[in-house]
């Protein structure tokens, strides 16, 4: 071998020749760049946020409704209270119906459906579901619950049309992590003597949960920053109200409105939102992370 | 078909005198205590000692997978307080053939069995059987050690006892670490865990995990023991502390155990079944087996001729 490498002897065969090397560069260089080009965007998306959003961040911008006057000084539009009630309340109540009714079909996909013909019908619109654009589940809402009982936009409303978001998220996670749970765990159990019910309560989900909470937090990611299902649900209203019966502000339709103003205050404060809106979600996923590495032991 | 190897076995069921400890093992409970099987009053470690095996009867017992019938038909008796061993080449029914004993094989999706099985005296495939508590009083031991991973070392061992139906376990948190420590103490892990009882389960090394499984299934004080392959994932010490463990254990419960190793089955089985492709060969004390079978097909297989 005749390599210009240092290897000599023995060794020379395990040299690597400058062709790979120059390969091996060459796709490097590629991967990195591609890495590269993901974060400029997530990098600038970051940084606007920060930059706009942190300057009208006080604490009366957190602690006063919105005025609804937005043609004077930049003191009295008042800030985000109601918005940051309303979608805490309404994303709240639409994870207690979609977190346990998600996690509950997918326990039956798993452990009960299998391969069964119900399962796969049922496999088929939760894929399908998945893909329905989120202003859809808006307007079934509207129609059934709006104007098919003839009744005005309410907060709860907003909720279904969100839990209707978030179902497909929930199962289909859940599902792909309870599928991740070997079977043996399952049979060692149930050759303990343990119902199959137990089975699944004492054990697999406990097993399962640290993997389903990752799930579990996009979906809510994904409806708490959702606008279009609320805008002719829950509506929009200045003043706080933590009524679900009645129309309730969010922090996305506040975006939505401010960003649209000719006023330089209040697009500033849609900055503020969108960033407050993202420090609660990373708020919410830290303290989800915490919980579930608390709960398990291995 | 071996019909003259296997039905002497069969024949020579000794008259038992503990006769109907089976049923009433195995009945459906009808909200009489759960613990209607006599039972010496629980001490520490004690109460394990006290039990007895149950001998388990196979009669005419098929195995299916959809509609491939993969045990074919098996006549064969496990006596009570003895040790059983499985033998036979790689794909031929054992395990099969052993999961049906606790009912185990029903839960894989269109799997069934057919024929008898008698614990002691009773059918556990009778219509009017629990199948929890079938799977109470023959327990299970599998090839490879899992441990519950989101349990400690205590919490594995006492999950038999919490996730029962019935609750064996609801008497008191005194009288559930008697039978922790009773349980771990029999599966020879209680010196080295007594004060690790509330690490992780996952956390122990191979041969400690099996030994703790061995400890999860003993807490519920099941009468058979099933163990499929329980040494393949050990190194030969660790094998060996469970092939002391064996011996010990057959004094309180029947033990069958499916095994490739040869020596394994000279050491630790009293008595030893060869199986071929979903057939009973022959069966008899393991000695005879190993050293003057009556099958050609066994000496070619214990001999390495073939499998
Ligand atoms: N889940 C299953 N579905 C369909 N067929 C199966 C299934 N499990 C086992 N079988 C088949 O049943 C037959 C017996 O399998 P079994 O696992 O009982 O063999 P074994 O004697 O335990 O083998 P090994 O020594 O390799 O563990 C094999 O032919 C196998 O292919
Ligand atoms: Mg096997």
């Amino acid at each position: 071998m005749s390599a210009p490498t240092p290897m000599s002897g023995q060794f020379a065969r395990f040299a690597v020749s400058p062709a790979r090397r120059r390969k091996d560069k060459l796709a490097r260089a590629a991967i990195t760049a591609c890495t590269v080009i993901a974060l400029i965007p997530l990098g600038l998306v970051v940084y606007y946020l920060l930059s706009k959003g942190l300057g009208s961040w006080s604490w009366s911008f957190l602690s006063t409704d919105p005025t609804g006057n937005t043609f004077f000084k930049a003191s009295s539009i008042g800030g985000i209270k109601s918005a940051i009630l309303g979608t805490v309340e309404i994303v709240a109540l639409a994870s207690a119906i979609a977190i346990p009714i998600g996690i509950g079909v997918a326990v039956w996909l798993v452990e009960y459906g299998r391969a069964s013909g119900f399962a796969k019908v049922v496999r088929f619109f939760v894929d399908v579901l998945t893909g329905v654009p989120s202003i859809v589940f808006g307007l079934f809402i509207y129609i059934v619950l709006i104007v098919g009982t003839g009744s005005s936009y309410a907060g709860y409303k907003g909720s279904f049309a969100l839990a209707l978001l978030m179902l497909p998220v929930v199962i289909r996670s859940a599902e792909v992590i309870l599928l991740l749970i070997p079977d043996a765990l399952r049979e060692s159990a149930l050759a303990l003597g343990a119902p199959r019910w137990r089975v699944i309560f004492s054990i697999v989900l406990p097993t399962a949960l640290p993997g389903m909470v990752t799930g579990v937090l996009l979906a809510i990611a994904r409806a708490a920053g959702e606008t279009a299902p609320l805008l002719f649900t829950a509506a929009a209203t200045d003043k706080t109200n933590l009524n679900l019966g009645q129309f309730m502000n969010s922090l996305p339709v506040q975006i939505y409105k401010d960003v649209t103003s000719p006023t330089t205050a209040v697009v500033n404060r849609a900055w503020g939102a969108a960033l407050t809106l993202v420090a609660m979600i990373l708020l919410l996923n830290l303290i989800a992370r915490l919980i579930s590495r608390r709960s398990r032991l291995a | 078909m071996t019909p003259d190897g296997t039905s002497p076995q069969v024949a020579d069921m000794e008259p038992e005198s503990r006769t109907g400890l089976g049923r009433e093992r195995i009945a459906p409970q009808t909200g009489a205590p759960a613990d209607a099987h006599p039972v010496a009053p629980a001490d520490a470690a004690g109460t394990v000692e006290t039990k007895q095996g149950l001998s388990v009867t196979l009669e005419q017992l098929k195995a299916f997978y959809g509609d491939a019938e993969q045990v074919k038909g098996i006549d064969l008796d496990f006596r009570a307080n003895e040790v059983t061993a499985i033998i036979g080449p790689s794909g031929c029914g054992k395990s099969t053939m052993v999961r049906c004993i606790n009912r185990m094989h029903e839960e894989i999706p269109g799997a069934h069995a057919e024929g008898r099985v008698l614990l002691d005296d009773a059918d556990v495939y009778d219509p009017s059987v629990d199948v929890v508590a079938v799977r109470r009083a023959i327990g299970m031991v599998f090839q490879k050690p899992n441990p519950f991973p989101t349990m400690s070392v205590f919490d594995n061992v006492a999950a038999g006892l919490r996730l029962g139906s019935g609750g064996r376990g609801g008497r008191g948190k005194a009288d559930l670490h008697a039978k922790v420590e009773g349980a771990l103490r029999a599966a020879g892990l209680w010196d080295e865990m007594s004060d690790r009882l509330s690490e992780p389960g996952a956390g122990l090394s191979g041969g400690q995990q099996q030994r703790l499984c061995i400890a999860r299934s003993l807490a519920v004080e099941p009468e058979v023991i099933l163990m499929d392959e329980p040494c393949s994932a050990l190194d030969p010490i660790a094998t060996l502390k469970i092939e002391e463990l064996i011996d010990e254990l057959k004094k309180r419960v029947t033990i069958v155990i499916v095994t490739h190793n040869m020596q394994q089955a000279a050491r630790v089985a009293d008595r030893t079944a060869f199986m071929l492709s979903g057939e009973l060969v022959e069966v008899g004390p393991t000695q005879e087996i190993f050293t003057k079978p009556n099958d050609s097909r066994t000496e070619e297989y214990v001999t390495g001729k073939f499998g």
